[in-house]
Parts: structure tokens; C-alpha cells; sequence
């Protein structure tokens, strides 16, 4: 089957989110606070050092949404020692890669390197955690950069702006409903005590999560940890506390026309929870639902119903993603074939869930999807870089290496009827948000 | 701007590059087909990477989309099997399969486990050799690429670089979108497809590269289970592209804040002897990362986009260096004057000695670092084979990139790069051009 390009823009995950594996994994903390992970794959003599930040969009104050994206951009700039830019080009010239992201949770930044070059890594990471000199002119510049990235991703993509009214809606007062990069107009008021302040208060060892992963041993990592992370002085930091939602008692629909839409779609989504440290059973369940109904794009409900057997759909699907720190998303997702309305499609999503309440799971099915968790745990070896990126967005989203290696457990762990009581609790709830993307005069 | 650091020199006085731990083997199966090897039997699983030389290019006169629209249905039912059994049977064996096509290739992708590689081989083969290419699936998978052709309608980057391609090479597959247009998606019926299949999926034109948990012997006798029965030669090669493009700049009128450009002229061949000057040459003009001139002129210094880049596209029948970059409508007219000034600047004066030290040591030492996983190798390896490098090749890349000298990346790029033959489509409402 050919990947329709809406896929993408609903950002959907994976068939199967990676689990965790065998390769060894150690974690210690330093006496500051920072705490490391270490995942050891000796295939290859090469090394991904990342250090995650327990701080994300969803941390910025009210009304000055982008400050966590803009900081992840000007840590790049010059610190006391390094001038701007020249971390980047130090690991280039060393023949790495380096990178960051941000999201609602975290901000991370990562290295990949040639194993014996991890000191010089852990070196400027260190520097640049409590260094950075944020220069007003470094400030006006990578503002425009970030406002143009903004217009890339963003306002650019009918998809992508449907998307961020849909998730404003979702959340009533959590900070999720803000878009990770920001609002426009925040943006462009963002200054430099903005950045500095929310980097003097969230940047520090006893905030931070180091991860390394490839061809190390723990005790090649505690060693140079310990020289270049162990000398920073912890901020003293408290578990964070965001606004959470009222009870949700209404539901809500938006609908968006944009002349650039060539596809209609309907989605709808509802408040989840996510997995929570010892208590990942419903979330677990949660995942094998999104697995039941969307997971395979000819046999899993969704499609086999509404793209093959009926030919009503060219993409229908599902996402739920569990590792998150606060509440999350369950959603169902409709591309109707030209000629079916919205309304229509919305009515399809309807009753095949109904449908699919009723009947539930075929055990067949079930079992192949299990099988594919198994698998995954040998498939996921392959890439170490994948695997220090799922700890840390599990130990971002308040998870512990011991709930992380649990899931698979969990996940095997998990039948069919409890699959089918997250369906009902998902389900039968009575407040979502429905949303409808559409041109004018479609 | 270009620093050479003290501490990074001695970072490196201390180790010379890394050379790339694979060994390659070479395996050749009873039935005479060929692939490349790196043997891993640290993870019980296999990786798979078949390339098919030739690829959308091969579409028959009044055809195109055909192969395109082939490649989707190779697991939409097969042998005995529905779209629905072949996906349940590859789900019961969490067998991936992917089946993706290029202008020059069509590229399959698997992961099998050891512990039933047999079976998934089995179902491989049938996708390959004995597709059903039902009328049903023929229309629903048909459906799906009118919407994908109609949403590139809607896209500014496809549309600038459909743009581009179609001024370039006229009427030559390479001209217009391997996906095909509405009309000609409309019209094809299930004998093209079944010729495109015998077309695109033969012995002759078959490199595969293989990595994880397999010995050669097993490798031999999979390899004629999964491809011995193809076709021994398919369809005939289309002949070189014309070469139509001129310098200037095109404007398509699209409703949307920020505009997006594509932009290029002709390239280099793959086997030209200044080929890994102009690698070099691309890497400092825009390879992408920070360091690279054009990030450094038009991003960091100025602010005018989020990420420009350029690259050299290895087209089999026409190679092209190309670019692209988005800027807001109200910018995108400065960044062109800063991308001209630059093209120029470096056609004219070549780079410095450090840029082209800089360069040199990224390049080295990052080429050591993409052997990871065996994926990731298996990919590497058939690539290789179309390319037709020596099996040696990993051994000698670096050698050949620390052989460039500034008077190569002079006479390249004086060569290769044409500031009055660059063209630049953009696609937005740019202010002032």
C-alpha cells in the first residue's frame, strides 16, 4: 500500500512505538543531581551522548509561549568560552552530527560521535549548561530564524495550523494547548530576559538526564561524567507543577477552511491518560487499542473497514501516544474518497467504533500484534540511537528505567478484555473535541 | 567566521580517521545471483536491501505512473493470498517489508527474524515474482495516488521542483512527476502494470545488499528462493535527458505567507574524475549543516530562513546540482541576491584552505560513523553495487576525499558551478521579484 501523504501530516506513530530491549543498560546519578543512563552496544565504535532537560513548552510562563524552542536554538550561540557556533563546528570538525528538539515535556540535546571524542562532548555540554552569554544581537537574529521556522512547519501547512487549533481546544487550562514553538505574536515579543530567566531557572544537573549510548561502558561514562558534570553546582529544583484541566463537560468542534487543503479530513480526540511511574496498565491497554484499530493499514479495524472493505476511505487511523508526563490523546482520524461529505465521514468513524464495541477483538489479530511487541524487542537492538531517545522521553515524562523495561512485560501482560474496557472508557465518554479540514467550496 | 580550534586539533592530532570496521563479503548464489555481505550474528535477525536499476524512468510512452503505481501493489495480494492475508501473514511473522520507487530504482526493504526467516523469504518472493495485481486493489490503490498527486498540487516544495525538473528535461521521464498526472493514472489498465512489472523487476538489473544474522551459504540459497524465478532482462533503459534549462528566475503564484525556492543547474557524474571534488566542493557551499557557507550567509549572519541546503542529485541520464531553501515573501528576494552572490563568489574564487581542512576532517571522520545497524548497512552495500564502486570502496573513500586540493575544488567549481545558468523557481508570493 502507498503511504498517503496525509499520514504525515497527522503525525502518527509508528506501527509499533519501540520497546525496550536487551542490550545492557545501567543508570547512576552524580552527587548534584544529574542523573545518567547508559545503554551499551559494542557493534560499532560509535557513541550518541545526549542530555535531556526535565523542561519543555509547557513550563513557559503565560503569554510568552517559545521560549523553551528559542533557548534550544541559542544554545548554539557563544558561551564564556566558546564563541557562537563553535560548538557545532567542533563536533563537526570532529566528523559528528549534533542536533536538538523540544517538545511539551523536554528540551534535549544530542551528539553523535566517534566513541573516543565523548570527553569533548560532555566538555562543552557542561559549558553551555550554566555559560551561555545570550548576546542581544545573537537574540534579534535567531529570532527571525525561529519565526521562519514557524513559517515552514507551521504557516505554511493547512495540516499544521488545523493541528494546533484542534490541540487549543483539547486542553482547557493545561499548557499542552500551547503549540511547542509558540504563538506567532508571542514569539515576536519573546526578549532576552524571557530566555535568560527561564535558562537560569530550569538548566542545571539536578534538572538534567544524561544518556549515552553505544560503544561505552558505565564506567568510562561515570568517569568522565563525574570530571566534566560533577563540578556544576545543583539549582535545588522542584518537581514541576503545571495548571491542570477542569472537569472537561463540553464537547467542542472546530472546523477550518484553507484554500491549500486538497484532502478533507475529520479527527476527533479525546483526553487520555498516560503512563504514570508503577501504573502502566491502562496506558498499555490504550497502546494495543491504537495497535487494534490502526496499527496495519489492511488488517487493523479502521482501515480493513473503511479503506478496503468499503472503499469509503482513502486513510482512516488512530494515534495514541502514552509517554507523556500529564494527561494525553486518544484520536481517530478520517480521510474520506472524494465524494463522501465529512459529515459523512464522521458518521463512518462513528459506527465502526460502535461496531467494534460490539464485537470486539479478533484473537487472531490480538495474538499477531503480540508477536509484533516480541519482535520488536529484537528489532530495536539494531538502532541504540532510538533506544536513548525512548529513555529519555520515558524519564522526561516521569517514568523510571524500571517502568521503562517493564512495558514490554506489561504490554504482554495485557488481554484482550482490558483492551476492550480502555475502548469503552475511551469510547463512551462524552467529551471530545471534532474537528473538520476542509477548502472552501468542497 | 572559519575557526581552526586549538583543542580540536589536538583532539585529532590524537587519532587519525576511523576506518569503517565491515567486512564485506561477496556471495554468489548456485543460480548465479549476486550479493554483498556483512555477516553480524549479534542480533537473530536479518536486513534486506534489493535495488532494481531504472526505476519510474522505465514507464512505458503514454504509461507514466505505471511503475509507481506497480511498486504500491506489490503487497496488495499475491500468489493465494488478498491484500488482507499477505498483510496478516507478514503481521504473524513481524516480517517489515517496504516497496518504494525512484526515478532511477525501485527499492525493497525487509526485516526478517531467524526464526522464520524461511517462511517470510516465501512471502517476499510471492510479492515479487507472483503478484495477483487485482482489479479491486488496482482501484483502491489507484485512488490513493490521484489524492497523492492531487495534494503535490498543493504542495510548494513538490510544486517547485516539479517545476524545475519539467524546464529541464522536457519530455523525458525525468520531466514530469514519477507518480504520473490525474489523466494518465486514470488510463492505465492492468496489463501496463503487469508490463511494467516484467519491465522493472528482472535479474539484469537486480544489487542486493544483505547484513545481520546469515551465513553466505544461507544467503546463496535465499537469494535464488526470492529472486530466481524473475524475469532474466527487463524493458530497455531510457537514453540520456535532454538538457533544456536556462538561468533566471520563475515565480508560481501561490497563496501562502512564506515562500519556498528550488533551485540548481546541471551536475556531475558519479564516475567523472572530479567527482569528489565537487563532493567536497557541495559540502562547503551547502551540505547542510551549520558550517556550510550558505547556512552561514543567509541563516546565521541574516536570519532570512530556517534551512538551506544544497545537493548533488546523481541522475543516472542527467546528473543535477540542486538546492532549496524557504524564506517569508517579504525575505525571500534578499536571500536570492545572497544565494547569487555566493554561487558566483565561489565559482570565481574556489574556498579557502579552511574550509576546505574543515570539510575534509568532517567528511573522514563522519563516514566511519554510518555503519551502524544492520539496516542502515544493507543499504549502504546495494548502493554501493549501483554505483558500481569496488567492493574496496569503503577502504579508499576517505584517501579520495583527503586527495582533493584547492586547486581541484578551483577548477571544479569554475567548472561546475554557472551563476548566469542558475535557475530559481520559487513558489509563494515573493515581494520585488
Amino acid at each position: 500500500m502507498l503511504r498517503h501523504a496525509m499520514a504525515a501530516c497527522l503525525a502518527l506513530l509508528p506501527l509499533i512505538p519501540t520497546g525496550a530491549v536487551a542490550n545492557e543498560v545501567t543508570e547512576f546519578t552524580l552527587d548534584n543531581g544529574l542523573h545518567a543512563v547508559v545503554i551499551e552496544d559494542h557493534r560499532a565504535p560509535v557513541v550518541v551522548h545526549m542530555l535531556w532537560y526535565r523542561v519543555g513548552a509547557a513550563d513557559e510562563p503565560p503569554g510568552r509561549s517559545g521560549i523553551a524552542h528559542f533557548l534550544e536554538h541559542l544554545m548554539f550561540k557563544a558561551t564564556e568560552t566558546l564563541e557562537s557556533g563553535e560548538f557545532s563546528d567542533t563536533v563537526e570538525a570532529n566528523g559528528g552530527s549534533d542536533n536538538a528538539f523540544t517538545s511539551w515535556d523536554y528540551t534535549g540535546y544530542y551528539q553523535r560521535v566517534a566513541s573516543d571524542r565523548l570527553g569533548l562532548m560532555m566538555q562543552m555540554e557542561a559549558d553551555r549548561m550554566r555559560n551561555l552569554l545570550l548576546t542581544d544581537d545573537d537574540i534579534a537574529t535567531e529570532r527571525s530564524v525561529i519565526l521562519e521556522e514557524r513559517a515552514q512547519r507551521t504557516d505554511s501547512s493547512a495540516g499544521a495550523l488545523f493541528n494546533e487549533q484542534l490541540r487549543a481546544s483539547l486542553y482547557l487550562a493545561h499548557p499542552y494547548r500551547i503549540p511547542i514553538g509558540g504563538w506567532r505574536h508571542e514569539i515576536e515579543a519573546l526578549d532576552r530576559e524571557d530566555v535568560f530567566s527561564f535558562y537560569h531557572d530550569y538548566y542545571s544537573p539536578d534538572n538534567a538526564i544524561l544518556i549515552v549510548a553505544g560503544d561505552v561502558t558505565p564506567e568510562e561514562v561515570r568517569e568522565l561524567a563525574e570530571e566534566h558534570y560533577g563540578p556544576l553546582e545543583p539549582s535545588g529544583i522542584e518537581p514541576r507543577q503545571r495548571p491542570h484541566d477542569p472537569p472537561q463537560i463540553a464537547d467542542r468542534r472546530i472546523y477550518y477552511e484553507d484554500p491549500r487543503v486538497s484532502d478533507p479530513y475529520v479527527v476527533r480526540s479525546y483526553i487520555a491518560p498516560e503512563r504514570d511511574p508503577g501504573d502502566q496498565r491502562t496506558a498499555a491497554a490504550l497502546t494495543l487499542l491504537s495497535n487494534v484499530l490502526a496499527g496495519s493499514g489492511a488488517t487493523a479495524v479502521l482501515p480493513r473497514v473503511l479503506q478496503v472493505e468499503e472503499a469509503r476511505s482513502l486513510y482512516a487511523s488512530a494515534s495514541y501516544s502514552g509517554t507523556n508526563l500529564d494527561d494525553t490523546a486518544f484520536s481517530i482520524f478520517n480521510v474520506p474518497v472524494p465524494g463522501v461529505s465529512l459529515e459523512e465521514a464522521e458518521a463512518d468513524l462513528d459506527r465502526v467504533i460502535a461496531q467494534f464495541l460490539e464485537d470486539g477483538i479478533d484473537p487472531e489479530q490480538f495474538a499477531r500484534i503480540q508477536f509484533q511487541w516480541e519482535a520488536e524487542m529484537i528489532y530495536a537492538q539494531d538502532d541504540v540511537g532510538d533506544l536513548a531517545r525512548m529513555y529519555g522521553v520515558g524519564l522526561t515524562s516521569g517514568l523510571t528505567v524500571q517502568d521503562i523495561q517493564d512495558w514490554p512485560d506489561v504490554i504482554a501482560s495485557i488481554t484482550p478484555e482490558e483492551v476492550m474496557e480502555a475502548a469503552r472508557m475511551i469510547f463512551t465518554e462524552t467529551t471530545s473535541v471534532t474537528g473538520y479540514l476542509t477548502a472552501p467550496g468542497l | 567566521m572559519f575557526r581552526i580550534l586549538a583543542f580540536v586539533a589536538l583532539t585529532l592530532a590524537a587519532t587519525l580517521p576511523a576506518r569503517a570496521q565491515v567486512d564485506i563479503q561477496e556471495v554468489t548464489s548456485p543460480g548465479g545471483l549476486t550479493a554483498w555481505l556483512v555477516e553480524d550474528h549479534s542480533i537473530p535477525f536479518v536486513a534486506i536491501d534489493i535495488l532494481f536499476e531504472g526505476g519510474t524512468s522505465l514507464d512505458a510512452p503514454g504509461a507514466r505512473g505505471a511503475t509507481y503505481l506497480m511498486t504500491g501493489l506489490l503487497e496488495e495480494g499475491a500468489a493465494d493470498m488478498d491484500n488482507a492475508e499477505f498483510a496478516a501473514r507478514s503481521e504473524a511473522l513481524a516480517a517489515y517489508f517496504g516497496f518504494d520507487s525512484y526515478r532511477d530504482s525501485i527499492n525493497i526493504t525487509a526485516r526478517m527474524l531467524t526464526q522464520n526467516r524461511d517462511e517470510a523469504v516465501d512471502l517476499l518472493r510471492a510479492a515479487l515474482v507472483d503478484p495477483s495485481f487485482e482489479q479491486s486493489a488496482i482501484d483502491r490503490v489507484r485512488t490513493q495516488v490521484l489524492s497523492i498527486i492531487d495534494s503535490n498540487q498543493n504542495d510548494p516544495s513538490d510544486l517547485a521542483s516539479s517545476e524545475l525538473y519539467a524546464q529541464t528535461f522536457g519530455d523525458h521521464p525525468y520531466g514530469s512527476g514519477q507518480e504520473g498526472t490525474t489523466e494518465s493514472v486514470q488510463a492505465l489498465t492492468r496489463d501496463d502494470l503487469i508490463a511494467a512489472h516484467q519491465g522493472a523487476l528482472a535479474r539484469d538489473r537486480v544489487h542486493i545488499g544483505v547484513s545481520g544474522d546469515i551465513t553466505p551459504e544461507e544467503l546463496g540459497l535465499m537469494l535464488d528462493r526470492l529472486l530466481g524465478d524473475l524475469p532474466e532482462t527487463g524493458a530497455e533503459m531510457p537514453g540520456d535527458a535532454p538538457y533544456n534549462l536556462t538561468g533566471g528566475i520563475t515565480v508560481i503564484d501561490y497563496p501562502t505567507p512564506q515562500s519556498t525556492a528550488f533551485f540548481g543547474h546541471a551536475g556531475i557524474e558519479r564516475h567523472d574524475p572530479d567527482f569528489f571534488a565537487a563532493y567536497v566542493l557541495n559540502q562547503i557551499l551547502g551540505g547542510g549543516n551549520f558550517r556550510s557557507r550558505l547556512m552561514q550567509e543567509v541563516r546565521v549572519e541574516r536570519g532570512l530562513t530556517y534551512g538551506i541546503s544544497t545537493f548533488l542529485v546523481l541522475f543516472d541520464h542527467g546528473p543535477m546540482m540542486l538546492g532549496q531553501f524557504s524564506s517569508s515573501n517579504d525575505l525571500v528576494a534578499e536571500a536570492i541576491d545572497v544565494l547569487h552572490d555566493q554561487w558566483a563568489d565561489v565559482a570565481e574564487n574556489g574556498v579557502t584552505a579552511e574550509e576546505l581542512e574543515a570539510a575534509q576532517t568532517y567528511l573522514t571522520g563522519a563516514y566511519p560513523l554510518r555503519f551502524t545497524g544492520n539496516a542502515t548497512i544493507a543499504g549502504i552495500l546495494s548502493g554501493m553495487q549501483i554505483d558500481e564502486m569496488p567492493i574496496d570502496y569503503i577502504n579508499t573513500r576517505n584517501d579520495q576525499v583527503m586527495a582533493v586540493t584547492l586547486e581541484d575544488i578551483s577548477r571544479t567549481a569554475a567548472r561546475l558551478m554557472d551563476p548566469e545558468g542558475l535557475h530559481v523557481v520559487v513558489v509563494g508570493q515573493p515581494e520585488g521579484l
